[in-house]
């Protein structure tokens, strides 16, 4: 069972849902809990739940590699490439691995051979334990735009038989699209003011033309307005979760620290969102 | 010489977009630009209202012609992202663009389609013109929108002798962040005093010294955890980041927000709109220079 853990905006609370879910699941859920966190451009789910590292695996891929000696500068590669990672100008060969997509379609194209695929590190994924959930995360190397070869590398973890949390990257373009997408059941969580709605309703959006079963968890509620709510109520979205605006949360998540851990009488609320999730997701 | 500051943060939420709503009306003489695409905001407190609207087109997705396709396979070997299924279905989500199955299909059965992924805005606001965007749903290409946007933007101060650019960035360090700050004057990195800000605000500030943008940093909600505070004050002190700001946490941001206003309008005396009346004579200063 994947659940993925999303919002449109980012600061909404996702990792705190997501750890402390997790969390509350190695103690009370049958099956194994996994948290892989899939936000591998600042990954923090390992901050608060103090992983333990036991293998850090690189994550490549591969671009071309050009042998001079064989090109004959006939421009075939750099006609085919999309992403103006390859060009050939006067009969020479040059290129840009930063923006190549690792399709191998100019290696496939050259006539004289003159191509082969070389490794290019993005990054790491590295997998641990936590207590009794195992946690995988992504880290894109800093300066590294090609995030979604490294959100599929962490998402390769994810086993049938046990409870895979993805925390997933914001916005509601490709990172998180290769997150969220073969999930069981998305949890969007928002926040109840203007911005927490205009991206909500984009990440809504997102999941409906991804055609995943989802529901909105509120976090800070006794903040902002009551529009939220109303936009849930007239979308029939379920709210499956309310986590109230607390400074003891706050105080408790700038030192890196759970919220149940620290403040047991959370509980209640993650044995409830956990029900309720047993309830719309089919195992 | 026209001067570009955008303001980014590794992690989302951290306030970036209110800090660049209170900047709006302390700044004079600027255009804004908000580059964060996927989940842009600013409109929300800024009111711009719209004059130009244009189609961003962006990459390609293929399409195969089933009269005359063969089903010979060759497809379904050749692509590397899962994006043809075996009754020969493109996945329009998976499908990169690539082209590799339109250029070799022997019975030359599939087409490349352009995308049409979202829409740029130039727009007025009581703080002067702004640019910025809408990503559609479930489209790549948030950087290039980024880079259409930050063109646009200049192109606007330039033809209107303004002296400033004023971007509210994407969070992150991948593509749209990058797309957002290469070639830029300063970033402000806003962060805020947890342990994962630290973590992230390190990732960012890392970033900004690989595309060797200068970085000034300014802490919001700084009073949550004063001891984390003082040791990114520190931190940044020691690779030349310098602390320009600290706010303190205070409701009459979120009260502002919900009048769809900037605390500086909402609230001139409130702690929040004091320290960032200081902010704003730095920033000021610092893009006279």
């Amino acid at each position: 069972m994947n659940i993925a853990i999303a919002s449109g905006k980012g600061g909404t609370g996702k990792t705190t849902v997501a750890t402390n879910l997790a969390f509350y699941l190695q103690h009370h859920a049958k099956e194994d809990v996994a948290l892989l966190d899939c936000d591998v451009e600042e990954p923090n789910c390992h901050l608060f739940l103090k992983s333990v590292c036991l293998e850090t695996k690189k994550v490549i891929l591969p671009v071309p590699s050009l042998d001079p000696d064989k090109c004959t500068g006939c421009g075939k590669c750099s006609e085919i490439c999309q992403f103006a990672a390859i060009a050939c100008i006067k009969g020479k060969v040059l290129t840009f691995p930063e923006l190549c997509h690792g399709c191998g379609g100019c290696i496939l194209a050259c006539p004289a051979g003159a191509l082969s695929e070389q490794e290019r590190e993005i990054g790491t994924v590295e997998t641990g334990t936590s207590g009794k959930i195992k946690t995988v995360y992504g880290q894109l190397r800093v300066g590294e735009a090609m995030s979604p070869p490294l959100i599929r590398a962490v998402k390769s973890h994810a086993q049938n038989g046990q409870i895979n949390i993805i925390d997933s990257p914001p916005g509601t373009s490709c990172p998180v699209i290769q997150a969220v997408k073969g999930c069981d059941f998305v949890l969007l969580v928002t926040e109840p003011t203007p911005f927490g709605l205009n991206d909500l309703s984009l990440a809504v959006e997102m999941v409906r033309v991804l055609g995943l079963p989802f529901a909105v968890g509120i976090n800070r509620s006794t903040i902002g307005d009551e529009k939220v709510r109303e936009y849930c109520r007239n979308e029939k979205i379920p709210i499956i979760l309310e986590i109230p605006e607390d400074r003891e949360i706050a105080s408790m998540y700038s030192r890196g620290r759970l919220v149940l851990e620290s403040l047991p009488h959370y509980m209640e609320k993650f044995e409830k969102l956990y029900l309720q999730l047993k309830e719309v997701i089919p195992c | 010489m026209l001067k570009e500051l955008v303001v980014i943060s590794g992690k989302g939420g951290t306030g970036k977009t209110s800090i660049v709503a209170a900047l709006a009306s302390l700044l004079n003489n600027k255009v804004l630009a908000d580059c964060d695409v996927d989940a842009a905001d600013l409109h929300l407190v800024l009111q711009p209202q719209i004059l130009e609207k244009k189609e961003f087109w962006s990459g390609k997705t293929a399409s195969i012609n089933r009269e005359n396709c063969a089903e010979c396979g060759k497809c379904l070997e050749l692509c590397r992202f899962a994006a043809i299924s075996n009754d020969y279905a493109i996945d329009n989500i998976a499908c990169e663009g690539c082209g590799v199955c339109a250029y070799f299909c022997p019975a030359g059965a599939i087409d490349l389609k352009d995308n049409l992924c979202g829409h740029i805005f130039v727009s007025r606001t009581p703080h002067g013109p702004m640019v910025h965007a809408r990503l559609d749903i479930a489209e790549e290409n948030s950087g290039k929108l980024v880079s259409q946007v930050r063109t646009q933007a200049r192109a606007l101060a330039y033809a209107e002798k303004r002296s400033a650019v004023i971007v509210d960035g994407p969070p992150g360090t991948g593509c749209p962040v990058i797309a957002s700050i290469s070639g830029a004057s300063t970033v402000l990195v806003v962060t805020e005093p947890t342990v994962s800000g630290i973590h992230d605000l390190e990732r960012v500030l890392e970033l900004a010294r690989h595309f060797r943008i200068p970085a000034i940093v300014c802490i919001n909600k700084w009073d949550i955890n004063p001891g984390i505070s003082a040791s990114i004050t520190n931190k940044c002190e020691q690779i030349e980041a310098r602390v320009v700001g600290q706010i303190p946490y205070d409701g009459a941001v979120t009260r502002a927000q919900v009048q769809g206003i900037s605390v500086l309008e909402y609230d001139p005396g409130s702690p929040a709109s004091l320290e960032l009346q200081k902010l704003g004579k730095v920033v000021e200063s610092l893009l006279n220079q």
